[in-house]
């Protein structure tokens, strides 16, 4: 299957990565090659065929719904870039 | 004491040949001054390693250690090590220091294993060369030339380079047994679930699986009595009772049945290097085992489920990579949208974006079915192929790589030729099964591989006929002409 430029522009804004704009046209033609090998599943007969996403077809356990973990908010916003009043800061999102 | 297997070392701290103090500072040393050639550390904590190597002496003559107290173990950079450096090869988190242990790290450090470094891999496990690091390649020891493969790469140039005893490992797509096979060492990827996966950084959730990588099958064994076993943290994490995984290395292999699948002796495995898989097979029938063709039919989609599986996986897995909580920040975003997408940008290399723009098409809306659905379908088939096998045979056998490690920048601008390099390792991981690479020669110089499949939870049985093997042929002892020559 063939991918158009802008279609991968779409892509890229949807996985929030930024593409050089002369990039583009490279990152293009790279991920049409990918697609077009994978393009041979579409040959195989998997009618009745259930989708399998786990090797070992496992289930989600479940466990009480207790409080196990002690707070770390401190550890963990040793390492953020920005923090504030235990709070994780980003650029004004409301103008 | 660098030439010295894990069961050796295990021994001879015992037997006060040496004591983990002065091993470690052997391996430190050895890494400080050769380490420069192969580029196969990321991080070396020097001086909690010797903090370490204190604590396991004082252990040992108290006489209550485990086996691996005192022995210095690499981790791939890949696994959380509570305040040291956790890069997974991206300059997203070259800055990243975790604040909690993987579970693996954890068991090395209640059995007294040493944390000898952290080694360098191909960007969150995704390539075949280490050609993707942040850190730049490491370098195969038997030839500098060329790749060590990946994304293990760091850890299985390490120990081919006798600059650690082992090492562990993560297997995706054949990412501890490509590496193991272009190094000429021992890899072992247990059952998906054997080895907990918390705090293993995810690149596939699905598919990821730790293991160990060695010398030797019996060293193979001691580290995986350490890593295996149910973690309540990890919900992928098999509630599967573990063994002893040493105990059956000596069984007999008299009336093992080994199933061949032709799909893996055809086109595109190299004649020199299918010819050594197949001494290995003789050995193995002389050794008693019994030789049975068997076919693996949808092995020619093997590739193409794969790379719509694993990339869909990881653009949902480092969708978690944002800027915000920890890791790279790129400078002065002008508003939210540009701090996630120029973070992004900046923070990964090029094979992670290709993935995750792969991964995020296929489950894009109109495209879901089309690629995710059938390919988690073909999954299935690949599945069955195996357990159909496995009604005939009790292990699988053939080449772990299309031939011995190619050199470097040869397939780097080539994704799809990349690829290709695993095309008898990624089956292994979709139908979620142990595999395991053993040394079976030389190639011009270069080591290659011949690759044992096993039953879900047969590890033992891989193991043994790894071992048995190991007694029989000499190829895993050869060392790298730089080691043997003593020069390194």
């Amino acid at each position: 299957m063939a991918i158009e430029q802008d279609e991968i522009e779409k892509i890229a804004e949807l996985a929030r990565i930024r593409i050089d704009a002369d990039r583009i046209g490279d990152v293009t033609r790279r991920i049409t090659d990918i697609l077009h090998m994978v393009d041979q599943l579409q040959a195989a007969d998997t009618s009745g065929v259930e989708p399998m996403a786990n090797p070992l077809d496992a289930t989600q356990p479940l466990r009480a719904d207790e409080v196990t973990e002690s707070n770390r908010r401190e550890a963990f916003q040793a390492i953020a870039p920005a923090v504030e009043n235990g709070l994780y800061l980003v650029p004004k999102v409301i103008e | 004491m660098h030439r010295h297997s894990v069961a050796q070392l295990v021994q001879g701290l015992r037997d006060k040949q040496f004591s983990s103090t002065e091993l470690t500072r052997h391996f430190l040393d050895r890494i400080a001054a050769l380490d420069g050639r192969y580029n196969s550390y990321i991080s070396v904590p020097e001086t909690a390693a010797m903090d370490a190597a204190a604590a396991a002496d004082r252990r040992l003559a108290a006489g209550d250690a485990a086996v691996l107290t005192g022995i210095p173990i690499a981790h791939k950079d890949i696994f959380c090590t509570d305040g040291l450096r956790t890069s997974c090869g991206s300059r997203m988190l070259d800055n990243f220091v975790p604040p909690y242990d993987a579970t693996v790290i954890q068991r090395f450090k209640r059995d007294g294993a040493i944390t000898l470094g952290k080694t360098n891999m191909d960007e969150f496990a995704m390539g075949s060369s280490n050609e993707s690091s942040f850190y730049g390649h490491a370098r195969n020891p038997w030839d500098p030339e060329r790749v060590p493969g990946g994304s293990s790469g760091g850890s299985a140039a390490a120990v081919a380079a006798r600059l650690a005893p082992a090492a562990t490992g993560t297997d995706t797509g054949g990412s501890i047994r490509q590496p193991a096979a272009f190094c000429g060492i021992t890899g072992l990827k247990p059952t998906y679930g054997r080895i907990s996966r918390l705090g293993m950084i995810a690149f596939a959730s699905s598919l990821d699986q730790a293991g160990p990588m060695a010398r030797t099958a019996q060293d193979c064994a001691l580290l995986l009595n350490t890593m295996a076993g149910h973690d309540p943290l990890d919900s992928t994490s098999a509630a599967v009772a573990t063994e002893d995984y040493t105990a059956a290395l000596d069984n007999s292999l008299e009336g093992l049945r080994i199933g061949l699948p032709r799909e893996y002796f055809g086109e595109g495995l190299d004649a020199a290097t299918g010819a050594l898989v197949d001494s290995a097979l003789k050995e193995l029938t002389a050794l008693g085992a019994r030789l049975v063709e068997v076919s693996l039919p949808h092995s020619h989609l093997t590739v193409p489920a794969y790379y719509v599986i694993a990339p869909a996986e990881a653009s949902t897995t480092l969708s978690r990579f944002d800027g915000v909580r920890y890791g790279h920040r790129c400078a002065d975003p002008v508003d939210l949208h540009d701090l996630y997408t120029r973070t992004r940008e900046e923070g990964f290399g090029d094979e992670v974006k290709r993935r995750i723009l792969v991964g995020t098409y296929a489950l894009s809306a109109g495209y879901y079915d089309a690629y995710y659905k059938k390919a988690q379908q073909v999954r299935r088939l690949i599945k069955q192929d195996f357990l159909d096998c496995f009604e005939q045979v009790d292990v699988i056998a053939g080449p772990t790589t299309p031939g011995p490690a190619f050199k470097l920048g040869e397939k780097s601008d080539d994704p799809i030729a990349m690829y290709l390099e695993d095309i008898y390792t990624l089956a292994v991981n979709l139908a979620g099964l142990p595999g395991m690479s053993v040394p079976a020669g030389f190639v011009q110089g270069r080591p290659v591989g011949f690759q044992l499949i096993g039953r879900h939870f047969d590890e033992s049985r891989l193991l043994n006929i790894a071992h048995r093997y190991q007694q029989a042929t000499d190829w895993h002892l050869q060392e790298p002409p730089e080691v043997a020559e003593g020069s390194a």
